[in-house]
């Protein structure tokens, strides 16, 4: 790499700190608003520093929630939220993995054919053909259930083409030296692919979970029962635009809880996560 | 690409993919049959009967004024998300890259929002630039902005745009600097010694050497424009104020939600796949080129 | 303990590509085989075929006396020694070589005896719990070995083993493979394409092109009567000189009843630089174009100019070309010297114009 000096050292230090200060504004903010008194902030007076209703202003969010029209502690959205993410992450690498195996390691009719018919659900989020789903869901009886807000989401194909292209990379001599040692398809996948897939499948893991975690437009809608709102699907019902009732340190309470798990789990596993996202954009 | 080895079976293979086929048929195939069939049909008031009308909900929709407008509004958000947000990442990404001193803690400090909720974001924001509680809003006051984006539409969009393109930095942050780390050193050096200046050497070897990342992250940025906003929208500002921040997927949402026209919101679902269909097709015929089929 | 059989076996894939036409071999009990030819002869997918991992679509494959064409290769009783090892990356060397005796339900005390007595000779005993990637190549070579004998089989089958070591390595392993199999006599098939290995390493030499076999037998043997010319280069390095002769030639030196051009072949060790012509020998005159010493010995690249043809006595004319002479020491004549080199009568190989055949004379 060529040298920089001094100087140009410095403005880069000084444009990079910039960046992060601007990332991390908001959520100062968030954070802030999250411990200090309601009637404050109402009167547009509130304060760059923490107050001191941290205590009070969580423990009302997780188990109370609002006063106002919906009464649902965050404790039991975030409960919900983690049981669709894990849902959909897990279901997504089983049945994926699974599928791919098939694809790739046997020959059969229309083998093909249902390659394509996966690989083309790539290209459509659920967003475009909500309504439909919707109507399916309610016919099958799955409003308001995990089922409902996880299947919907699962029925994508990153997963399997990851895991073909994984596939494709492993030396077909393990699974004949596999083949000589005695074992057959399903010892094959279980005993050498499924250990060598690791990896990617936590990869995978970690950015499902996230995109999970995350989903808002489809819980919004399947969902209707209080309970059994999610905490992105909550954290909407609680500002109301036009009205000052808003509990602005709750909400913002909200808005921290419903960040914490998926940024703990990108800072946390941050290798398998910047290799997760790069392997399912590919 | 086919393996040469495999296993020889004549049931196993169906039972490993009839999971995810049964799934992908009901939850995706099925509902995208059923856009297309309702967008050729008229409902009535009651949603009774329904006639077979070809085209004219598609029709209806080209002739209807806050349609293409949605379209427009789309389009220019878009665009205005991916050129800001990834300028500002790029940005980032070539300092980031230099060999300084705790660049890895640089990355963790850039990378995390990414993990922030499309609504939450449109939280974080509304909270910061509200006209009357507003942190931020306080100061454009002071500057003299008569800042009211619950009522003034440009202001309401600008916000948008903002907020969604903060939450794609870090996204666009990562490739750009797994972009920039994928160059060789030497090249840098082989321009450095041809005596380009650093401003020079980034204009005519950087960027022109990341621009498969560019192009790649473009396309990306546009599709995540076009869907993940939504949450942003839903509760930043409702798709108001009037109809100013209604975008296509915030239209095929409210259109079917509250107007109950079943037969539009499906024509629009249907215009939205073609859309996207065209854009993942342009991604991975200039773009994709590691996968083969 | 068995012999293997190949009868007029043949491999067409479905395109309609014939990649084995038609091979018969014999390996008897202990006997060490080694399949060698050009890459793309056919000898790898010889080898897979035996294994059971390729299908046979003609002939048939007998090991110790039963049919294994439609057995599946767990059940053939074979080990296999893969080109790039194909350990389990996940495994240990111990459960690596255990892996294949676990699925065929050995109890675990058998297990580990057999393992250790597998690593011990191997010297692997020190790295039983080890990944593969913590090995280096000569290790990982001997896992893979290891992973074969355990298993006590009929039949060991090697592809191209050694190829991923560096020349060093190779030299010693090649020995160890040699010394192994003379223990455990069991009967072998080795591919490879490197014709040092396979003359050090068989009892039996099958010569393949083409997906034929072009000739089989003792390696020596082989060496000293090669049967066609595509043999005779292939075997022996530098490789046999060729030149095609005029039957008039090949009757008044060679004698016999000749009646047809031919192609005289004379390995380079053969020659020697003289002034004289041995009775029913020849001679060539030589312009030495280019020397490499090696130490114990020396090449001479030379070609036959058009000109100093006529100058030879004899064979007379012998169409232009370069010679490879191979001489001992160091002693070499200049670039650009002329020089004339001879071999006599017993060393020359006589083969029919298409090089198809060897003519014995």
């Amino acid at each position: 790499m060529v040298e920089e000096e001094g100087f140009r050292r410095y403005v880069a230090h000084a444009i990079l700190w910039i960046g992060i200060a601007i990332v991390a504004f908001p959520v100062y903010i968030a954070i802030v608003a999250s411990t200090q008194d309601n009637a404050l902030i109402a009167n547009g007076q509130m304060s760059l520093l923490p107050g001191g209703h941290f205590f009070e202003v969580y423990y009302k969010t997780i188990f109370v929630g609002t006063s106002g029209s919906t009464r649902e502690p965050v404790g039991n959205m975030m409960l919900n939220s983690l049981v669709m993410a894990l849902a959909i992450a897990i279901g997504k690498i089983a049945i994926s993995i699974i599928s791919a195996y098939a694809i790739v390691y046997f020959r059969f009719p229309f083998r093909m054919a249902i390659f394509w018919i996966i690989f083309i659900t790539l290209m459509l989020p659920v967003e475009v053909r909500i309504y439909p789903t919707y109507k399916i869901v309610a016919d099958l009886h799955m409003l308001d259930s995990y089922a409902g807000l996880a299947l919907p989401l699962i029925a994508s194909a990153t997963a399997t083409l990851l895991f073909r292209q994984f596939f494709m990379t492993v030396p077909d001599e393990l699974l004949e030296a596999s083949r000589i040692d005695g074992a057959g398809p399903l010892r094959f996948f279980w005993d050498t692919l499924l250990p060598l897939s690791r990896t990617n499948m936590a990869a995978l893991f970690v950015i499902l979970f996230i995109l999970g975690w995350n989903q808002y437009l489809w819980p919004l809608l399947i969902t209707t029962r209080d309970d059994m709102q999610t905490i992105q699907v909550g954290i909407r019902k609680m500002i109301t635009t036009t009205d000052a009732l808003t509990e602005w340190p709750i909400v913002m309470a909200t808005a921290v809880l419903a960040m914490l798990p998926p940024v703990f789990v990108v800072v946390a596993m941050q290798k398998l996560f910047v290799r997760g996202l790069v392997e399912t954009e590919k | 690409m086919q393996k040469q080895a495999i296993f020889q079976s004549k049931l196993l293979p169906y039972a490993l993919v009839a999971p995810q086929l049964a799934i992908v048929l009901i939850f995706f195939y099925w509902p995208a049959l059923q856009a297309v069939i309702q967008s050729f049909l008229l409902q009535d008031a009651f949603g009774l009967s329904s006639t077979f009308v070809w085209f004219e909900n598609y029709i209806e929709l080209f002739k209807d004024p806050a349609y293409f407008e949605a379209v427009v509004r789309t389009f220019v958000f878009s665009f205005a998300i991916a050129v800001s947000s990834l300028s500002f990442a790029l940005l980032l990404a070539v300092m980031a890259d230099k060999p300084l001193r705790g660049s890895m803690l640089y990355r963790t400090l850039l990378i995390w929002p990414y993990a922030v909720a499309p609504p939450v974001v449109g939280v974080l924001w509304i909270f910061m630039l509200h006209p009357s509680l507003g942190v931020l809003s306080r100061y454009l006051r002071g500057l003299g902005v008569d800042w009211n984006p619950l009522l003034d539409g440009n202001q309401a969009a600008g916000l948008i745009i903002l907020a969604a393109a903060w939450k794609q930095i870090s996204y666009n942050f990562l490739f750009f600097l797994a972009g920039l780390q994928a160059i060789p050193r030497s090249v840098f050096e082989a321009a450095a010694i041809d005596g380009a200046r650093p401003m020079r050497r980034f204009w005519t070897v950087t960027f022109p050497l990341l621009s498969p990342t560019i192009f790649f992250l473009l396309v990306v940025n546009i599709v995540y424009a076009f869907f993940d906003t939504f949450g942003i929208i839903d509760t930043m500002t409702r798709g108001g104020p009037g109809t100013s921040t209604v975008t296509l997927v915030y239209k095929v949402y409210s259109d079917g939600l509250l107007g109950g026209n079943l037969g539009s919101s499906a024509a629009q679902s249907v215009i939205l796949m073609v859309m996207v269909i065209v854009l993942t097709g342009i991604q991975f015929r200039f773009v994709e080129r590691k996968v083969t089929y | 303990m068995a012999n293997v059989t190949l009868r007029n076996v043949r491999k067409t894939y479905t395109g309609g590509f014939e990649a084995i036409k038609g091979v018969n071999v014999d390996v008897a009990d202990g006997q060490f085989c080694v399949l060698v030819g050009p890459s793309g002869c056919g000898k790898s997918t010889l080898l897979r075929m035996v294994a059971g991992l390729e299908t046979v679509t003609g002939g048939e494959i007998d090991i110790g006396g039963r049919v294994v064409n439609q057995i599946e290769p767990a059940d053939r009783d074979i080990a296999m020694v893969f080109q790039n090892y194909a350990l389990y990356p996940h495994m240990s060397v111990f459960n690596n070589m255990a892996y294949g005796l676990r699925n065929r339900g050995m109890a675990e005390a058998e297990v580990k005896t057999r393992v250790e007595e597998a690593a011990r000779v191997l010297e692997l005993a020190p790295m039983l719990e080890r990944k593969p990637r913590q090995l280096s190549g000569g290790q990982r070579q001997r896992v893979a070995m290891g992973r074969a004998i355990v298993r006590q089989p009929k039949v060991f089958l090697f592809d191209e083993p050694l190829s991923n070591l560096d020349a060093k390595l190779r030299i010693a392993m090649r020995v160890e493979i040699r010394k192994l199999q003379r223990r455990l006599n069991t009967t072998s098939i080795y591919v490879t394409h490197d014709q040092l290995e396979a003359m050090t390493l068989a009892d039996v030499l099958v010569v393949m092109n083409g997906g034929q076999v072009e000739q089989i037998g003792n390696p020596l043997a082989i060496y000293e009567k090669p049967a066609t010319t595509f043999v005779a280069s292939f075997i022996g390095a530098p490789p046999m000189n060729l030149m095609s002769t005029r039957a008039d030639e090949i009757k008044s030196q060679l004698g016999g009843g000749a009646t047809e051009a031919g192609i005289l072949g004379i390995r380079p060790e053969d020659f020697v630089i003289t002034d004289q012509t041995p009775a029913g020998g020849v001679a060539l005159p030589l312009t030495v174009e280019a020397i490499e010493r090696v130490g114990a010995e020396t090449f001479v690249y030379g070609t036959r100019a058009q000109d100093e043809q006529r100058v030879a006595a004899t064979p007379g004319e012998l169409p232009p070309g370069e010679v490879i002479v191979r001489i001992p020491g160091t002693e070499a004549p200049a670039i650009g010297a002329r020089i004339r080199v001879a071999a006599v009568r017993a060393k020359l190989h006589l083969f029919s114009g298409d090089g198809r055949t060897r003519i014995e004379a």
